[in-house]
């Protein structure tokens, strides 16, 4: 038997407001911590090699890959995961956006998208359909060909405008 | 009800739990004292099985292992023909065949016990290609490698040749294509002395599951219970395969005798599971002096992989469609499905058709070339007139007017504008620009007497709180069946879409409406939907606590008291052919589909001559549906469709290595992101259908079947080079560009060296 | 995912001067990890070797950009969207920014270093022939000192480097002097966004009394490692802007790369392109001196 080389610890951090501290190996990756641990199942594992953008999530306000980040690195952050967005009133315009524009069709590049866009809008709250293609561009989709999920993003900005 | 639903954009109904996080797709789900299971695989294409040994380093005592002789009933997955093992017992046929499978509590600790099982092979010669498979000199399958063939022959085609003033004559390749649904394939199994299996999972179809469990486990139909649960993207590549996967699951739930997820990463589901099948298409075709189609031979033959599986369903969809939205006079149909040493090829999205339509849309591209006929002409002439019939015989009865369709996407695309300022621009410009059109039809729902065969069966049901909830096995995956199934039931009843609910598919509640494939589920399950709706008010007018004519309030206070007073009301509508559709399935011939929805796209595509690199910069995509039942989700339909059909013309390309996906990882296989995407600007026409509910045809594959053609006729437009096969990556338009100025060197300089 | 985490020791220290310490008293048995973006995709896929990871993430030391006249100092933990969203590099070092926008998408910007791309040392890395354009220092530490190395010399061979086994690299440094040149690059993906290179070009030059004058040519993934073009760049050295000299240098540039087949592309394709964005390259230096 492969001996244990690593030892569990304890990690601490803030997950959608709330502190959180875990025990677990320092190599278990945030995603795996996020969806096990912590029974936050939203966010996704759609290819473990930081390609689809399925397990996006805010670290420190970063767009990230969780499924690219060790837990121990995490230690002290402060991390916001599609629970932590649905639950914002400062975002129900782009849940909204999003069922209203066909954003969402089976569901499971979702999260991540919904998160891409919460960075995009912190950073530019009234993006051109470029600046939108850009600031997704790293989440993939498979089953709505982008066009209603970007169409969605620009929708929540301008609602909240008019807000 | 004032205004009408179905037609409407009503708001998706799974869609709240998909924009908070809390949908629940089967990775999400967690049992008590669950174990996690791991397959082992086979490394080799073909051979025996000389030797499994289990490494030292891992406590073997730790693991439940199951091997082929575990297996309680028939070691095979049931579908059409049950050659295919559920676990390889001594002969393995493709890389990546289940041999073992293991299951322990810790989920890290399979793939390094996987890794640890070391098996020795008698490897035997294995065939890769369609030519080596046609060959026959290595037999793989069967008696001669064919899984399936057909034959259509309509009028005397060897009588056209002497008539004709061209015989224009091409091949055309199409690559496999994985369908990369963001979800990867993933159940969890529970067994029970008294209850017996139980399977949750990310699937198309629970009864084909269920079937397939029964016989694998040689249960009865009340010991098996199938449930979808929320599932992240299909287009087909769940249709099948996850009855392999349910399969080995519940085997090691039997075993272990406790619930067993099995999830795969995303390198294991591209290498193992099912793709497009690959395919080879040529035409022969005799052609009059002013472009007409006299007749012609079409010889198609896809690659299978190892086992039957679908092929033969898929060849027979591909067959059908061969001869494209064109009147052929008289015409010659030879297709095959042959056997290969790959994982088998799948159902995706198309199911051949997209295969098919390629070679199609670009032989008439050829033909207008020979002829000296423009891209347009040579279609218009060809179109096929309501009265003509198809390659098997279908009488168009429907006034479509392709004719008049073919202008429309014309003018939405600007094509006469664009192609003259492209021929000037091009002259001069390294990047060069081109217009390419695809004109198609897709028939919807089973093949000929395939719906008679299914006999599809639906219920609705009144609840308590008096509305209603629709009872069907056809699942949503992203593409709108519960919204669409719900439109439908509230429409028939004149209740609010928010009274009507669908229940989860559970083979323990639900009839079996049929599979959720073959664009079938509006149009075919659609209908029966509304059946059986009615028959629910039926039911409370015949006894006596409604009347016909009654408002929505009045329909859920008699529903309420019905149910309270009876305890369950609930119709079931069975799936009846209509009168009028013949279908010979010797010959091949007659009603080959109930409906065809119609449709012309047009790319505009620029090629980059310093890279090669082709991209998409503008599309129209104009189809005839029927009925649009939903605009946001039909149109999101289309988006997704053609962005998949510009992928499988322009970016994937599965590199295989004897028998194998080499690019097995998403860095590798390349999908469009939203930077890839152009303006897809999509537009619907209506003509209705008899046969389907409120008018609809189906519509979720056909937009699969026009992107490929029209972008390689945008790129023979733009550059004067015909390409032929897809996937058409730079590298391959560059050897095309480096031969034909090759071949224009040397037919310019006689004497010339290089 | 296909590795065990209990498999595995991780240190995070909070300062260069542990992480170095740790370095010199178990070399070769510590892998620094920064962003993870490319050791995670191992340890997902199964394939990682090592077994104990010393994370140089955020460690405020590597993480800091210094400006002086007359150069910048790029602390070698600095992400690639730090890159982006420096004026500076922006403005002087626009190769390295645009490197930096182009690879992978703003998740991996968020997380990769350009620390983490010089010793992953793919030959496809983007940011590695702006480097070389740039002629940039490399400050290498351990706990024996500081050294500084130009990092043309850096790579000698597929994944091998000038690189002791207890040093990381500090800094990379890149001199100030480059403001007036014209500057072209390109990468050449299989798509748009997020796609590993299949060639890629950062260029700088300039044009003098209708002379090309201290051309560079910098290519990635036309070789095990990025490349400079000294043939080339010399061959063009005082020669006008002209068809035949460009395609003199066409033929020059393509001779002195080493293409090969891999999954991704073809030598063939490769090389040929590779000769296109030359010629882009100086047809655009030629008429943007042109345009002054």
């Amino acid at each position: 038997m492969t001996p244990n080389r690593g030892a569990k610890r304890e990690i601490s951090f803030v997950v959608n407001g709330d502190h959180r501290t875990v025990c677990v190996y320092p190599m278990e990756r945030l995603l795996d911590v996020l969806r096990q641990q912590l029974s936050l199942t939203g966010t996704k594992e759609g290819c473990g090699e930081g390609e689809c953008g399925a397990c996006s999530v805010l670290i420190d306000g970063a767009l990230v890959d969780s499924c690219l980040v060790p837990v121990a690195q995490a230690e002290g952050a402060r991390i916001v995961t599609i629970e932590g967005v649905a639950a914002n009133p400062r975002f129900s315009a782009l849940g909204q956006a999003f069922l209203d524009c066909g954003g969402a069709q089976c569901g499971i590049c979702t999260p991540g998208m919904m998160v891409a866009a919460v960075h995009l809008l912190d950073r530019n709250s009234a993006p051109t359909m470029d600046d939108i293609r850009e600031g997704l561009s790293g989440n993939l989709c498979r089953c709505t060909g982008y066009l209603q999920i970007l169409e969605a993003v620009a929708e929540a900005a301008r609602r909240t405008a008019v807000r | 009800m004032t205004e009408p639903i179905v037609g409407s954009s009503t708001p998706r109904k799974e869609g709240r739990d998909k924009v908070s996080g809390c949908a629940r797709y089967i990775d999400d789900i967690r049992f008590p004292n669950m174990l996690y299971g791991t397959t082992v695989r086979s490394r080799i294409a073909r051979g025996k099985i000389k030797s499994i040994h289990f490494g030292a380093g891992v406590r073997w005592d730790e693991f439940v292992v199951v091997s082929a002789n575990d297996i309680p009933g028939k070691n095979c997955i049931a579908l059409i023909e049950n050659d295919q093992p559920c676990l390889a017992d001594g002969v393995v046929n493709h890389p990546e065949e289940a041999i073992l499978l293991l299951a322990h509590p810790d989920r890290h600790r399979l793939p390094m016990a996987a890794a640890a099982v070391s098996i020795e092979y008698e490897p035997l010669e294995a065939v890769f290609t369609i030519e080596e498979s046609e060959r026959k000199d290595k037999i793989i399958w069967g008696t001669d490698n064919t899984f399936k063939a057909f034959l259509i022959q309509k009028g005397e085609v060897d009588g056209v040749w002497a008539k004709a003033d061209y015989i224009v004559e091409g091949e055309y390749c199409t690559g496999a294509q994985e369908q990369l649904y963001i979800e990867t394939n993933g159940v969890i199994a529970q067994s029970d002395a008294q209850r017996g299996i139980t399977v949750w999972g990310s699937l198309q179809c629970p009864y084909y599951v269920h079937k397939a469990l029964m016989t694998l486990c040689g249960l009865p139909e009340d010991k098996v219970r199938v449930v979808q649960t929320e599932t992240g993207g299909a287009f087909g590549g769940k249709e099948e395969y996850p009855s392999m996967i349910a399969a080995h699951a519940s085997l090691l739930a039997m075993k272990s005798r406790r619930p067993v997820k099995m999830i795969y990463d995303r390198a294991e589901d591209m290498a193992a599971t099912t793709k497009r099948h690959p395919s080879r298409t040529r035409h022969r075709t005799a052609v009059s002096k002013d472009g007409r189609i006299l007749g012609g031979e079409i010889e198609l033959v896809i690659d299978g992989g190892a086992y039957v599986t679908l092929s033969p369903v898929v060849l027979s969809r591909a067959t059908i469609h061969a001869g494209g939205p064109y009147y052929w006079p008289h015409v010659r149909i030879r297709t095959k499905a042959v056997a290969t040493n790959a994982p088998p090829h799948g159902a995706f999205r198309g199911f051949g058709a997209p295969q098919a339509l390629f070679a199609m849309e670009r032989h008439i591209e050829r033909i207008a070339r020979a002829v000296n006929v423009s891209s347009v002409e040579i279609r218009r002439k060809n179109f096929l007139q309501p009265g003509q019939t198809t390659t098997t015989e279908q009488a168009i009865h429907e006034p479509i007017d392709l004719g008049q369709l073919l202008d429309r996407a014309l003018e939405l695309a600007d094509y006469d504008a664009k192609r003259r300022r492209f021929a000037e621009q091009n002259q001069s410009n390294r990047q060069k620009n081109g217009m390419g059109i695809a004109a198609f039809l897709h028939g919807a729902g089973f093949t000929g007497s395939g719906e008679r065969h299914l006999g599809s069966v639906v219920g609705v049901e009144g609840r308590p709180d008096g509305g209603v909830r629709v009872l069907v096995s056809s699942t949503e995956f992203g593409q709108g069946t519960n919204t669409v199934l719900c439109q439908i039931a509230a429409e028939a009843l004149g209740l609010p879409y928010e009274d009507v609910a669908i229940a989860q598919p559970d083979t323990m509640e639900v009839p079996n409406s049929g599979p959720t494939v073959a664009s079938r589920t509006a149009m075919v399950v659609g209908k029966l939907v509304a059946s059986a709706a009615l028959g629910v008010k039926q039911t409370l007018v015949g006894a006596g606590v409604l009347r016909d004519r009654c408002t929505a309030e009045e329909f859920r206070a008699a529903c309420r008291s019905y149910v309270a007073a009876r305890g369950r009301l609930r119709s079931l509508a069975r799936y009846e052919q209509p009168e009028g559709i013949f279908w010979d399935d010797q010959k091949y011939r007659g009603e080959a589909y109930a409906a065809f929805a119609w449709a012309i796209y047009v790319a505009e595509v620029e090629v980059d001559l310093a890279t090669y690199s082709a991209r998409v910069k503008d599309f129209v995509a104009l189809q005839e549906i029927g009925r649009v039942m939903n605009p946001v989700l039909a149109r999101g339909q289309i988006l997704g469709g053609v962005t998949q059909g510009i992928g499988f013309a322009l970016y994937e390309k599965v590199e295989w290595r004897d028998g194998r996906m080499a690019n097995n990882q998403m860095t590798n296989y390349i999908i469009p992101t939203s930077a890839d995407v152009p303006s897809i600007r999509v537009f619907f026409e209506e003509l209705g259908n008899r046969h389907g509910a409120f008018g609809a045809k189906g519509i979720g594959e056909l937009p699969m079947d026009g992107p490929a053609p029209a972008i390689v006729n945008a790129i023979e437009d733009a550059l004067g080079i015909p390409f032929d096969t897809v996937p058409l990556l730079p590298e391959s338009i560059f050897d095309g560009v480096a031969a034909a100025s090759s071949r224009a060197r040397s037919t310019r300089s006689p004497v010339g060296v290089q | 995912m296909r590795s065990d985490p209990a498999d595995y020791e991780f240190a995070a220290p909070t300062r260069l001067e542990e992480a170095v310490r740790l370095l010199a008293e178990q070399p070769k048995a510590w892998l620094p990890i920064a962003g993870g973006t490319d050791v995670m995709v191992q340890f997902a896929a199964g394939t990682l070797a090592a077994r104990k990871l010393l994370s140089i993430w955020n460690l405020p030391e590597l993480r800091r950009i210094e400006i002086s006249p007359h150069e910048i100092r790029i602390g070698a933990g600095s992400t690639y969207s730090d890159l982006r969203g420096h004026e500076v590099i922006a403005r002087e070092f626009s190769l390295l920014a645009r490197a930096a926008s182009w690879t992978g998408g703003i998740a991996n910007q968020n997380r990769g270093t350009l620390g983490g791309n010089i010793v992953n040392a793919s030959p496809a890395a983007d940011s590695l022939p702006a480097l070389l354009a740039y002629e940039a220092d490399l400050v290498l530490c351990s706990a024996r000192g500081e050294r500084r190395v130009p990092y043309v010399n850096f790579h000698t061979g597929y994944k091998q480097m000038e690189l002791a086994p207890d040093e990381l690299i500090r800094a990379v440094c890149l001199p100030r002097r480059f403001s007036g040149y014209f500057s072209h690059a390109r990468k050449v993906g299989a798509r748009n966004a997020q796609a590993i290179s299949k060639v890629s070009v950062a260029a700088l030059g300039r044009v003098q009394n209708g002379e090309f004058r201290d051309v560079r040519i910098a290519l990635g993934s036309v070789a095990p490692v990025p490349l400079r073009l000294p043939e080339t760049e010399h061959a063009l050295q005082g020669k006008p802007p002209e068809a035949d000299v460009i395609a003199h240098a066409r033929r020059l540039a393509v001779a002195e790369t080493r293409p090969i087949d891999d999954i991704r592309s073809t030598a063939r394709y490769r090389a040929e392109v590779v000769g296109n964005l030359v010629v882009e390259f100086l047809e655009a230096l030629g008429r943007a001196n042109h345009d002054k």
